[in-house]
């Protein structure tokens, strides 16, 4: 059953434009792919609430809008435009994008030695195709997903990060997405590839800022390669604008041993849709899925976690916190998977959820489908108010009783926080959720 | 210092206090004694203002001053401190953040001006090495994963740190093994000075071996039924509460 919107014709006629442009640059071998992905999304449309995993997120605001592509309206900005965006004492390579396509004159790839690359993905499809095409599009799966599919069928530039067997990149690497105002609301599919071979380590920042209040609709997708023995960190921070809509996919492909931590802090946008998507295909592989959202006004943010164990003996810990305010709705979604073969399964899950405000509302829902007989999963989720007990405790020590519960709630958020180890990145992110919070200014003074 | 004049507290439609009268000087050392149940830790509580009892008569001075009016912060902040029975866990917000905002609230109050970062530490590294506390205390979020003995001595040392007038110790013996008793003991007694009142609130002997009261009140079913020295804390532990209780109304309670 194939229901053609009018959205969904839109996005096909420009991909015949899109295609035509893309084959006389170099990027021919992407065509199948490409021409895969698109005949996929014309066949599954935009997903409904009818759909299991999008139950509770209506995405009809996006696939009824209308967005340009972001080509024809390419911006200039000068660096001094996005100094506000800098993290004190962050240093390390950094690709700027506007709107989706990458700004040179903004960026700081630096020079990596030893075959360790940093550039726009871009220019990955032309300089580096016998890297990508073992990876691309292989993990993140497009038969499956509409916004996947239609990524992958648009997907011209992005952030391409390549770490080689042995090398360990220390500096962490900043992927910045720059939305700025535009004549028509525009579309971006931005795709990153991040590829590390064995024995490798790195660290990649992910983030999504906006210099107006404009409407725009980020479509992302994130494809990770971890290799055995290999360790990354993947931080994704989300301040997009407050009429965005945000769609992202990180989809992360585990070896032996590996050991990965997805950071997540969502803090803008009007619709988001945060989906994290590790497969531990290797043995004794890890990983640590750690998220903080917080929403108010009439925003809505959905975290839908699926956690593959797909070998034996792996862990995971999913911890996610969310606060929400306001009339904001967030979902949490966090489905463990355990292969037939995935024996000695280690997963744990933890959601807890503040409401600050009556018409704030939260969906939590976990779910685990487990297919081996030795294993260990436990879940919890919590939805709460802030606990008297430990406001009186505070206010019993002479803090008054808004510092305590700023202080209280700052704390609840700074649990996510703690848990990522990069000092400039965990500072940075303790001010924007400082300045986020009711009262958050008797947090900073006290 | 703190006058507490038939008192009468409610939690829910249960009554705990039935008309509790206690006078604490400046400079003294009382303890409250009593069982399970009788409005020992319910008293400790709602001097330090927590507002889940609800006080139904009486009144109480600190200072000369209605206490009952008061916020738990502007308590604090005139110098009443409680040592909690079950200290607060505040996963997420560190000791250090903490301790500093107590401490720049309370010396905002009585008009000092605000400690920094680092005269906060400096201040605080002095305090710890009095009490034994491992520095890296400060990094843990409060309470949080603590031992109950860890629990109990931070207790004691916000206390040394926020240098109230008027220490309310809730069961701080309680969990205690006889090494961490005595630091905490220690602790307190480090603190006793002219211009200081304690209330030591326990249900055994044992912790007041190491903290010698001046005063010993008993407390049963919500009213104070005997006073008397040190050794009534003796008497006590050799007879027993049911004693004390069959002698109940014999002694004036609580006043002198």
């Amino acid at each position: 059953m194939v229901a053609v919107t009018p959205a969904t014709d839109r996005y096909l006629e420009n991909f015949d434009r899109f295609a035509r442009v893309a084959a006389d640059s170099g990027q021919e071998w992407l065509r199948p792919v490409r021409q895969a992905a698109i005949a996929r999304f014309a066949e599954l449309g935009f997903p409904t609430i009818r759909d299991e995993d999008w139950r509770f997120t209506n995405v009809a605001p996006i696939a009824q809008a209308s967005f340009a592509r972001a080509n024809g309206s390419r911006t200039e900005l000068s660096p001094r435009d996005i100094d506000q965006f800098a993290v004190p004492g962050l240093v390390g390579p950094q690709l700027v994008f506007v709107n989706g396509r990458y700004a040179p004159r903004l960026s700081s790839p630096g020079s990596l030695s030893d075959g360790a690359t940093v550039s726009s993905l871009a220019q990955a499809f032309t300089d580096a195709r016998t890297v990508l095409e073992p990876h691309l599009a292989r993990y993140a799966d497009y038969a499956r997903d509409g916004f996947t599919a239609l990524n992958t069928a648009f997907m011209e530039d992005g952030g391409f990060v390549y770490v080689p067997r042995g090398r360990v990149i220390e500096a962490p690497i900043r992927l910045l997405y720059v939305s700025t105002e535009t004549a028509d609301p525009i579309v971006t599919h931005p795709r990153n590839v991040i590829v590390l071979e064995e024995d490798s380590q790195a660290v990649i920042v992910e983030e999504y800022v906006a210099l107006g209040a404009e409407v725009y609709f980020s479509n992302v997708v994130t494809e990770v390669v971890v290799g055995q023995n290999s360790v990354l960190s993947h931080y994704l921070i989300e301040r997009d604008s407050e009429q965005a809509f945000n769609v992202s996919t990180l989809r992360v492909q585990q070896g032996r041993s590996s050991n990965v931590a997805s950071h997540t802090v969502l803090l803008g946008g009007a619709l988001v849709r945060n989906n994290v998507h590790p497969v531990m295909a290797g043995e004794g592989s890890e990983c640590l899925i750690n998220g903080l959202f917080m929403a108010t006004g009439r925003q809505h943010m959905d975290n839908f976690m699926r956690v593959e164990h797909a070998s034996p003996h792996c862990d995971s810990r999913q911890f996610y916190n969310g606060i929400l305010d306001g009339r904001s709705h967030g979902v949490f979604s966090g489905r463990i998977i355990v292969h037939k073969d995935a024996q000695k399964t280690d997963a744990k899950q933890t959601n807890k959820n503040l409401l600050l405000s009556e018409e704030a509302q939260i969906d939590s829902k976990p779910q685990l489908e487990i297919y081996a007989d030795d294993v260990k999963c436990t879940h919890g989720a919590t939805i709460g108010q802030m606990d008297e007990g430990a406001i009186f405790y505070l206010r019993s020590r002479g803090i008054a009783e808004d510092a305590a519960r700023a202080l209280l709630l700052f704390g609840f958020a700074n649990e996510s926080l703690e848990r990522m180890k990069v000092g400039p990145i965990r500072k940075y992110l303790e001010a924007l959720v400082t300045q986020w919070l009711p009262q958050g200014k008797l947090v900073e003074e006290s | 210092m703190l006058e507490i004049k038939n008192l009468y507290v409610k939690a829910g439609n249960h009554e705990i206090l039935k008309g509790v009268h206690l006078k604490v000087n400046a400079g003294e050392v009382h303890s409250i004694m009593g069982p399970n149940g009788s409005g020992k830790s319910t008293l400790a509580q709602v001097l330090a203002g927590r507002e889940t009892y609800e006080v139904t008569r009486g009144e109480v001075l600190y200072e000369g001053k209605n206490l009952l009016e008061m916020a738990p912060e502007e308590r604090a902040c005139e110098g009443v401190f409680m040592a909690f029975q079950y200290p607060v866990e505040i996963p997420g917000v560190s000791s250090a953040q903490f301790l500093k905002a107590a401490l720049n609230a309370i010396r905002r109050a009585r008009g000092l001006e605000e400690l920094d970062a680092m005269e906060f530490l400096a201040l605080v590294k002095q305090k710890f090495k009095v009490l034994g506390v491992d520095e890296k205390l400060l990094h843990r979020s409060v309470n949080e994963g603590f031992s109950g003995g860890e629990k109990k001595r931070n207790e004691i040392f916000q206390m040394a740190l926020l240098e109230p007038r008027l220490c309310i110790l809730d069961e701080t013996d309680s969990g205690l093994d006889i090494d961490a008793l005595k630091i905490v003991a220690s602790g307190v007694n480090g603190l006793r000075s002219p211009g200081r009142a304690i209330l030591v609130i326990t249900h055994y002997q044992r912790l007041l071996n190491y903290i010698i009261p001046d005063y010993v009140h008993v407390l049963v079913d919500g009213r104070i039924v005997r006073s008397g020295g040190k050794e009534l804390a003796l008497e006590l532990e050799e007879k027993g509460y049911a004693l004390i209780e069959g002698g109940a109304g014999a002694a004036a309670p609580g006043r002198r």
